[in-house]
């Protein structure tokens, strides 16, 4: 189908563009606002993909909370043009020269690996929806999904511990 | 339906540019950030082979990492707004010594 196609690479170079705009901008701010529009081109990959809670997920926790609480701190800070000054030198290339060679590489292994990989079928018009996740997250990871919990306490006791001021006695 | 092997491609893109946002960038929310964009670039490829291989644990597997990456944004903004509070500056070359 052509319409797959164009909607595939349209927001390809939707998503490439704003992480080549995340890389590049001088502005921390942009910087968040780039990624947020590549947080929403995947969450629409997503979809297309059969993966509709994940999709909203991505929505409401990557996009929403997590990008409003980094420009949170970079407006807290006042962090919009710090660390500006590089003091890379030779750094800079070499970095570019091992990307290069970690996307070839990539893209190797997955051409020349190509037969292992399953022919897309249809699937069914539940694959995917928030019942079939709960229904797998609440019987085989029922307990992983209890450790997240904990973790997620866990971290949530140490940004209040990391941000408290010393001279206050707890 | 476009095949797997392109989604894979792009996932490997978008993580090459989260890598080369860590090895440039200077500023530790903007290399924070590039993390999160690899990492979200590995949740695509689960989604993918999730929908290729027509089994869910791929996508409840995103699911955890998502839970995963909120915490680590909590704990790891917080160290940077502790740093910020002692260095008042935020480049990471900056910081280079454990004492506080």
């Amino acid at each position: 189908m052509l319409i797959d196609w164009i909607i595939f690479f349209g927001l390809a170079v939707v998503a490439i563009a704003s992480g080549i705009g995340l890389l590049l901008s001088k502005n921390a701010i942009y910087a968040a606002l780039n990624l947020i529009a590549n947080f929403t081109a995947v969450a629409i990959f997503y979809l297309i993909l059969a993966a509709p809670f994940i999709a909203l997920a991505q929505i409401a926790v990557y996009a929403g909370a997590i990008m409003v609480l980094f420009l949170f701190v970079i407006m807290l800070l006042g962090a919009e043009r710090l660390g500006g000054t590089s003091t890379l030198r030779w750094q800079r290339p070499l970095a570019i020269v091992l990307g290069l060679i970690l996307i070839v590489e990539t893209v190797l292994v997955f051409i020349n690996r190509s037969g292992a990989i399953a022919p897309i079928v249809e699937v069914t018009a539940d694959f995917g929806s928030p019942a079939a996740i709960g229904e797998s997250l609440f019987s085989t990871y029922l307990l992983p999904f209890e450790v997240i919990s904990v973790l997620l306490l866990a971290a949530m006791i140490g940004a209040i511990v990391l941000t408290r001021r010393r001279d206050q006695k707890a | 339906m476009v095949p797997i092997q392109y989604y894979t491609a792009l996932s490997a893109i978008l993580f090459t540019i989260g890598a080369l946002g860590v090895l440039t960038r200077r500023n530790a929310i903007i290399v924070f950030m590039s993390v999160e964009l690899m990492l979200n670039s590995a949740n695509l490829v689960f989604v993918a082979f999730a929908r290729s291989f027509q089994s869910i644990n791929g996508q409840v597997f995103v699911f955890f990492v998502m839970a995963v990456a909120a915490a680590e944004v909590a704990v790891g903004l917080a160290l940077i707004v502790a740093i910020f509070r002692s260095k008042h500056n935020i480049n990471i070359d900056q910081i280079n010594n454990l004492r506080g």
